[in-house]
């Protein structure tokens, strides 16, 4: 069990390697594999997660190689309480994103669900590595297969879609390369210093660049991690991406994929540069409440369901990056456990949209209502998920709001209430057009004939969503149980960043061989 | 007085093997009636036994012919290089050659004789040896762009290639007398041993510059890179693969050896220089790159971009600089000679099939060949796991350590620029429906080959120490 880490990381590859020499004719074949491949990811996952100690606030299960020696570059992975269960929910989502691809994707299966695979493999990259070369090999190549799956099995504007999404991504994780490199080239100008992208290592010098340019390797980073999140106005990419990705595509994009961008500014920007971040505070948590208050309002006028959702991410992300800047306890934890809400519900709303568009083939809430009479067991899951995902008590999204905006209305950081203030605004605005849609959608008189014929869920419909909705509530209910592995980590992170800035504790400049 | 020492013998070893060979060929090739199969295999032969030589000595670390020709390491390194390059290119060429009915022994020897040029340039320990390996390298270049003596462009072609590459020469040799005129030397080793108070001479340093000129041209550098598309359009596409992937790596390794001379006066003149030749290859290669629609072409303009990328490493100049370049070397001669390689199975007589719509749908009707295009365009990209990202990091970490900061943010916003181009290759392979239905054959020795390409890639990218453990000895 040493190398667990490693095992989770690459076994989705055995899948693929599997598939090699399947013929793409025997379709069921290629799906089981698949669905296996995964499902024995999540198992791997599971033993990590158990094996978890979530008292310790070090990296967990550590594995380290040396890569490339020259430069100091190693393959280091690791796990602690930020990134544990942004693990699980990976490998929990991708089995439930191939089993809702089932009857949907017929065309090229088998590079489907490669490319679905080799996408785990980057996204568990990403949260494992502790090198920063590592990880960043990882964020870049994740981009490939998602390229692939909006752009072969998208809608009909899938090749823009792709394409944006594609160079818009690029776009910030270059300049966070040269901000890599330059990290790793001051790291070689200390005393007894030598070129590193050990990420333990940069943690102990990184806060003592000089400000004038801490402040620009704050802003590449935080760049490319603002266009992942998406925060406003940085989430054009997304609304396109997400309404031509094929359902899995945007279960995965908005499940784990939008998670990346809030797990790099907790994981790389906050501690490396905790004076720029202080510097920029006031300004990314008006970009967050602006993506907020914005991505509810434009939620509120969309047409397209998917679009809909797809704008009400960047609303509810906007609520994390605000938990994240508020750097207080709360907020912080708030800010991991509204990741996994937010992966859990706009997971399951987007499968749940893929269900009735793979039945009528439009998402335009218009061509419905009154679906609750003819298909009462989808409209009642659906209703469900509305609930988690507008923040009502007892259910996930709740807890992640509250204790966002708990810890943003007395954060010292912010120094200011406006902020938590106009933020649950956003709460509110998200009843309003998540439970307009409900009621357009689902009830009132069946205006059009068609619907009137439509199926109700299948067995294997409700078996992919049972799940979801189990931790759904479990959150909402007893949400300790998800609070406690990220309870020490984020204590021990938000005590660094007040003493940072209190001045207390000046970077040793100290590398440690 | 010994005119041979063992190591002269040594040293040359890999030349002889190729000289020796190209001869028996060249010889077998006018006795021997359609002789081309016999000569290909001599040829294969010849470069093999050359790689055998060029390995052996690999540990040494010594010059020859006094001080002319650098044994070992560094010169071991690239001529293996040259010569696998070579052997591909054959691969590739052969079948490519039987389908156009245009399959002669000659092209063989001619690659040989190019090959011998190139093992002299990455070999240079004199700025004579330099030139006699470019002018052997190249004069076998303008007879291969225009191989296809019936074809109105590949003479025009050659005829560019040549008029523009004598004219370059020019410049190397009217530099290369200017620097033994105020050095009185145009041995490598001596320049700055032994006379360091020449910089301040500004014919010396104007020497250096006429250098630069010809070396600019020959690795393909905004402004001298005019050539390159017209050229790299015509010629045959074997021959193209050749040229961009030898001739531009032996370019660079005599270009990364000659500047090593002036670059360690650490002049601020000379690195602006050339971190403005290399920003403005970028910037120009990339933003051509957008808007054209053959193959052909857009690799030429991405072979100019590329140029510029390389040079960052000269202007940087440290060993993790030119670590990158040598790297950068291997993974686009591999990315190239695949890339070019699919593309000579595609193309159809008179130079069709050159365009991307050409390319629709691929992905469905040769799964394979399309998926190993898309690696080789991410490669180019710089697109992590392929070996083209890790040559780029080398590069853009030599530019920041060398205070070219501006440069490595140069850099990445022109691999922005291009990934639009290269990703619509993919774009019209995998996300577009085939227009044309006719079968595709592939030919066994090419496809292999280019499986070798894509093999490479992913090995260097993913174990790029494979290659940088070789390296601690060289720089």
């Amino acid at each position: 069990m040493n190398n667990i880490l490693t095992y989770t990381l690459f076994s989705p590859l055995v899948g693929i390697f599997l598939l090699l020499f399947i013929n793409k004719e025997k379709q069921s074949l290629i799906k089981y594999i698949g669905i296996a491949a995964s499902l024995a990811t999540f198992a791997l996952s599971l033993f990590v997660y158990f094996g978890f100690d979530a008292a310790n606030t070090q990296l967990q299960f550590v594995e380290k190689y040396p890569w490339i020696a020259a430069l100091d570059i190693s393959y280091f992975v690791g796990v602690d309480g930020l990134s544990i269960l942004l693990i699980v929910l990976t490998t929990f989502l991708t089995p439930i994103a191939l089993i809702a691809s089932w009857e949907s994707i017929t065309d090229r299966l088998k590079e489907y669900v490669s490319f679905m695979l080799l996408l785990e493999v980057g996204m568990l990259g990403v949260f494992l590595s502790a090198d920063l070369f590592l990880f960043y090999v990882f964020w870049e190549a994740m981009l490939i297969p998602m390229y692939f799956i909006i752009g072969i099995w998208g809608g009909k504007d899938r090749i823009y879609a792709a394409v944006k999404f594609f160079i818009y991504t690029m776009a910030g994780s270059l300049l966070m390369l040269i901000a890599i490199l330059w990290l790793g080239y001051y790291a070689s100008t200390l005393p007894d210093g030598y070129f590193t992208t050990n990420l333990l290592k940069l943690y102990a010098i990184a806060p003592g660049i000089p400000m004038g340019i801490q402040v620009w390797m704050f802003l590449a980073f935080a760049l490319s991690f603002a266009i992942k999140v998406p925060l406003f106005p940085l989430h054009t990419w997304l609304p396109d991406a997400h309404v031509q990705a094929p359902t899995a595509g945007s279960v995965i994009l908005a499940g784990v994929l939008l998670k990346m961008g809030t797990y790099g500014l907790i994981r790389f920007c906050l501690p490396l540069f905790p004076q720029a971040s202080f510097q920029f505070t006031p300004l990314l948590a008006t970009l967050s409440v602006i993506g907020i208050v914005y991505g509810a309002l434009v939620a509120m006028v969309q047409t397209d369901v998917k679009k809909l959702v797809a704008y009400s991410s960047v609303s509810h992300l906007g609520f994390v990056v605000l938990g994240i800047f508020s750097m207080t306890e709360e907020g912080m934890q708030g800010a991991v456990i509204q990741m996994i809400n937010h992966g859990l519900s706009t997971g399951a709303l987007f499968l749940l949209v893929g269900m009735i568009y793979d039945r009528r083939h439009t998402r335009e809430i218009a061509q419905f209502g009154g679906l609750a009479k003819v298909m009462p067991v989808f409209s009642t899951i659906f209703m469900i998920v509305t609930f988690s995902s507008i923040g009502l008590p007892g259910l996930n999204g709740f807890v992640g709001e509250f204790l966002i905006l708990l810890g943003s209305f007395n954060s010292m950081f912010l120094g200011s209430f406006w902020y938590a203030a106009i933020a649950a605004t956003g709460v509110i605005f998200s009843a309003v057009y998540m439970l307009w849609m409900c009621q357009r959608v689902f009830f009132g008189k069946i205006t059009h004939e068609e619907n009137r014929s439509l199926l109700d869920l299948t067995k294997r419909e409700i078996a992919l969503i049972i799940p979801v909705l189990f931790f759904i509530v479990w959150i909402g209910v007893y949400p300790s149980t998800f609070l406690k592995p990220s309870a020490a980590f984020t204590k021990q992170a938000v005590t660094q960043l007040q003493n940072a800035k209190s001045g207390n504790i000046v970077p040793t400049g100290a590398m440690g061989k | 007085m010994e005119f041979f020492s063992p190591t002269d013998l040594l040293g040359s070893s890999p030349i002889l093997a190729l000289g020796i060979f190209s001869l028996i060929a060249l010889m077998a090739n006018a006795l021997l009636k359609n002789s081309a199969r016999v000569v290909f295999f001599i040829s294969v032969a010849g470069i093999l036994a050359a790689i055998g030589c060029a390995v052996s000595i690999f540990p040494m670390n010594a010059t020859a012919f006094s001080d002319m020709l650098l044994v070992g390491g560094y010169a071991s390194f690239f001529s293996v290089l040259f010569l696998v390059i070579a052997l591909f290119s054959m691969f590739i060429a052969k079948p490519y050659l039987e389908r156009e009915q245009f399959h002669y022994g000659e092209y063989y020897v001619l690659i040989m004789l190019a090959t011998i040029g190139m093992v002299m340039l990455g070999s240079s320990a004199d700025l004579i040896t330099a030139f006699l390996g470019i002018e052997m390298m190249s004069v076998s270049f303008y007879v291969l762009a225009g191989y296809f003596r019936g074809k109105l462009s590949s003479n025009e072609s050659a005829l560019k290639y040549f008029l523009l590459g004598a004219f370059a020469t020019g410049f190397l040799l009217y530099g290369i007398a200017l620097i033994y005129g105020t050095t009185g030397t145009t041995n490598l080793l001596r320049i700055v041993t032994m006379y360091p108070q020449a910089f301040n001479d500004p014919l010396h340093i104007i020497g250096w510059g006429l250098i630069l000129i010809g070396f600019g041209f020959k690795v393909a550098a905004v402004p001298f890179h005019m050539w390159v598309p017209d050229v790299y359009e015509g010629a045959p596409t074997p021959v193209t693969a050749f040229m961009s992937t030898g001739g531009k790596a032996a370019a660079f390794s005599v270009f990364v050896i000659t500047f090593s001379v002036p670059m360690s006066m650490r002049d601020e003149r000379l690195i602006m220089i050339l971190a403005v030749l290399s920003a403005a290859s970028m910037l120009l290669g990339n933003w051509f790159g957008l808007s054209q629609t053959n193959l052909k072409r857009m690799l030429a303009y991405s072979s100019i971009a590329h140029a510029g990328y390389m040079i960052i490493g000269i202007a940087s100049a440290s060993s993790i600089g030119q670590q990158g370049i040598a790297f950068y070397l291997v993974s686009y001669a591999l990315t190239n000679l695949g890339a070019f390689g699919i593309i000579t199975m595609l193309e159809k007589e008179n130079g069709g099939n050159l365009n991307y719509e050409d390319y629709a749908g691929l992905g469905k009707r040769k799964p394979g060949l399309a998926a190993l295009l898309a690696m080789f365009m991410f490669s180019l990209t710089g697109i992590p796991p392929f070996a083209g990202f890790i040559g780029k990091y080398y590069l853009f970490a030599s530019a920041v350590q060398s205070h070219l900061t501006w440069l490595a943010i140069l850099g990445v916003i022109t691999s922005l620029f291009s990934t639009y181009y290269y990703l619509r290759i993919i774009v019209y392979m995998y996300f577009r429906e085939a227009t044309n239905h006719e079968e595709i054959i592939l030919p066994k020795l090419t496809f292999v080959t280019v499986i070798l390409c894509g093999a490479g890639i992913v090995l260097f990218g993913i174990f790029p120490s494979l290659i940088f453990d070789l390296m601690k000895s060289i720089f």
